[in-house]
């Protein structure tokens, strides 16, 4: 079993499954809608697990990239007549290029200083979202013309489950295309030991540069998908909470794992829905089982159970 | 023979400390030269000053005729110059396989966007990297274990694959420090029998190790060290005999000393 999931191909089958089977079945847009969220959240963990689950480097303002992403399909259309569709990869560019630029300085510093830099980062973004409000709308947001593809506008969560379970799929392909190559081999080694990936001839501040690039794209795009699902951009998509729910989210389903990157998403994004049965003692609950989890299953929910596969087969 | 690794006059000084203090040596292609020296005495040091691991304070390193000293250790991988580690460091989150692979990444494609897209001249290079690292671990008598996790290793093994990992460089200098540290004796006699083997392919070996009869029996000169400068140096016999060496290590006339090095 455990051999079996190591392959990609196999792998990429069973998150088609996850996407496509729910997808038959789903009785309302609620449950289409929640779907949808899974995945956009799990686009963006994914690229947060290569950041700070294979390589290694913390990042708490991740959020800001979703708030770049999400901002970009808001503004270009509404102020520059931008269409939609080339508002996605132009915050993708931007992401790209703000990663670029901070992250030259700052993915100089290690562990507790990476850590409080970007967060740094992140709520900077948000603060900017939040007192721009000649372009951003302030801290009310603004809203975001829909997406719209041979005329049709796409505003119903159905078709955003399609869309973004689809985005999903290609994040995960591309994460895996990156991480079976010499740059993926490369952002793995420098976790255990930066000094032994230097002698290997690896450009150590290269690497870290381009996975922060990468893992804001993914970031970005995440954001985008949000805001047109949502029809709404508030600059809480960018917020410090947010941040820690992403990382929340890649420890949860375990660092290192892209398959775990969407079971964290999963857990942390249906969870709370499921929990609202127990109305005022929600929040307790979920807190009660993250907590659980941490403690029994303290590598991340699917590195865990993958190890304990293998015991068992040996 | 020329010389592909020459190291004069280098230095550092830690605090008021000089460690490694006026320094010259030189190692040939297909030479064993060992490094040897009391604890403390600044081999390993010497080995962070040579691989670029350190800045030094004085003093030139010249590879292959060309000054490569100040180079950050990825630049002087890319020249040839490869090494291993006292304290082992080993990417315990990948295979064993893995590891070694990595030891490849100067002669691999390093364009971020092809390995997005997983091209199939990425897929292609992959196979043939593994193929490479697959011989190395054969020849380090690791295969069996290839897709092992690293972590998952012995010791023994562990060094063993470190050694394989910087060959996967294919250098032209190799800096092994105490690769038969803590190895039981059958474990060194396999990692002796491999650096002659490493040598006689033509790299030259730059070797630190505190096991004595190791270091005789293999190397062909020998350069001791105490308190970080140069005592002498010479072929393993005569560095055997030499009064001062023998001062050195058994610490004579000096009461309190202990003589466990060798």
């Amino acid at each position: 079993m455990a051999r079996f999931l190591a392959n990609r191909w196999i792998s990429l089958a069973l998150v088609a499954a996850l996407i496509v089977l729910p997808g038959l079945i789903l009785p309302s847009s609620y449950y289409f809608r929640v779907g949808a969220l899974v995945f956009i959240s799990a686009l963006a963990v994914i690229g947060l697990n290569l950041l700070l689950g294979f390589a290694g480097q913390v990042s708490l303002g991740h959020a800001g990239f979703v708030g770049i992403g999400a901002y970009a399909v808001a503004i270009l259309p509404a102020r520059f007549d931008v269409p939609v569709l080339l508002a996605v990869p132009a915050g993708m560019v931007l992401s790209a290029l703000v990663a670029f630029v901070i992250g030259r300085p700052i993915l100089r510093l290690k562990g507790h200083f990476l850590a409080v830099a970007t967060l740094g980062f992140g709520v900077l973004v948000a603060m900017v979202l939040a007192n721009e409000v000649g372009w951003t709308g302030g801290p009310d947001g603004m809203s975001v013309k829909r997406l719209e593809i041979f005329g049709e506008r796409i505003r119903q969560p159905r078709d955003w489950y399609w869309i973004s379970g689809t985005l999903l799929l290609i994040g995960m392909a591309i994460a895996q295309n990156l991480l079976a190559s010499p740059t993926g081999r490369a952002l793995r080694a420098l976790h255990d030991s930066e000094i032994a990936a230097r002698v290997a001839g690896v450009d150590v501040a290269r690497i870290k540069v381009t996975v922060f690039v990468i893992s804001a794209v993914y970031a970005s795009v995440a954001g985008s998908c949000l805001a047109l699902l949502n029809g709404h951009v508030t600059p809480d998509a960018a917020g410090f909470l947010q941040s820690v729910e992403m990382v929340t989210m890649v420890v949860l389903g375990g660092m290192g794992s892209l398959f775990g990157s969407i079971i964290g998403a999963a857990f942390l994004v249906i969870l709370p829905q499921a929990l609202t049965l127990f109305h005022e003692y929600e929040h307790l609950m979920l807190g009660i089982l993250i907590i659980l989890i941490m403690i029994f299953l303290r590598d991340g929910i699917v590195p865990t159970l993958h190890r304990l596969l293998m015991e068992r087969r040996s | 023979m020329s010389a592909l690794l020459e190291v004069s006059g280098i230095g550092i000084a830690f605090g008021g400390v000089r460690a490694v203090d006026d320094v010259t040596f030189s190692a040939r292609a297909g030479e064993i030269f060992s490094i040897i020296g009391p604890n403390g005495a600044g081999k390993t040091t010497l080995f962070n000053l040579i691989s670029g691991v350190y800045r030094a304070d004085r003093g030139s390193v010249k590879l292959a005729g060309a000054e490569v000293g100040g180079m950050a250790p990825e630049q002087l991988a890319a020249r040839g110059l490869s090494r291993s580690f006292q304290n082992l460091q080993i990417f315990f989150r990948m295979s064993a396989v893995e590891n070694v692979m990595l030891g490849r990444h100067i002669h691999e494609d390093k364009s971020a966007w092809r390995h997005l897209l997983g091209l199939p001249s990425t897929a292609r290079q992959n196979r043939d990297t593994r193929a490479r690292a697959m011989a190395l671990l054969e020849r380090v008598g690791l295969a069996a274990l290839a897709d092992r996790q690293a972590g998952s290793l012995s010791y023994g093994m562990l060094k063993r694959l470190e050694i394989a990992r910087a060959l996967a460089a294919e250098p032209r200098i190799l800096l092994l420090d105490e690769p038969a540290a803590g190895c039981n004796p059958t474990e060194t006699a396999e990692i002796d029998r491999l650096i002659v083997e490493i040598a006689k392919s033509g790299i030259g070996i730059v070797l630190v190790e505190h096991d004595m009869k190791l270091v005789m029996s293999i190397s062909d000169r020998v350069l001791v060290l105490t308190y970080g400068r140069v005592l002498m140096e010479g072929v393993p016999g005569d560095v055997a005999r030499d009064p001062r060496v023998i001062e050195a290590y058994l610490g004579a006339g000096l009461p309190g000393s202990e003589g466990s090095h060798a």
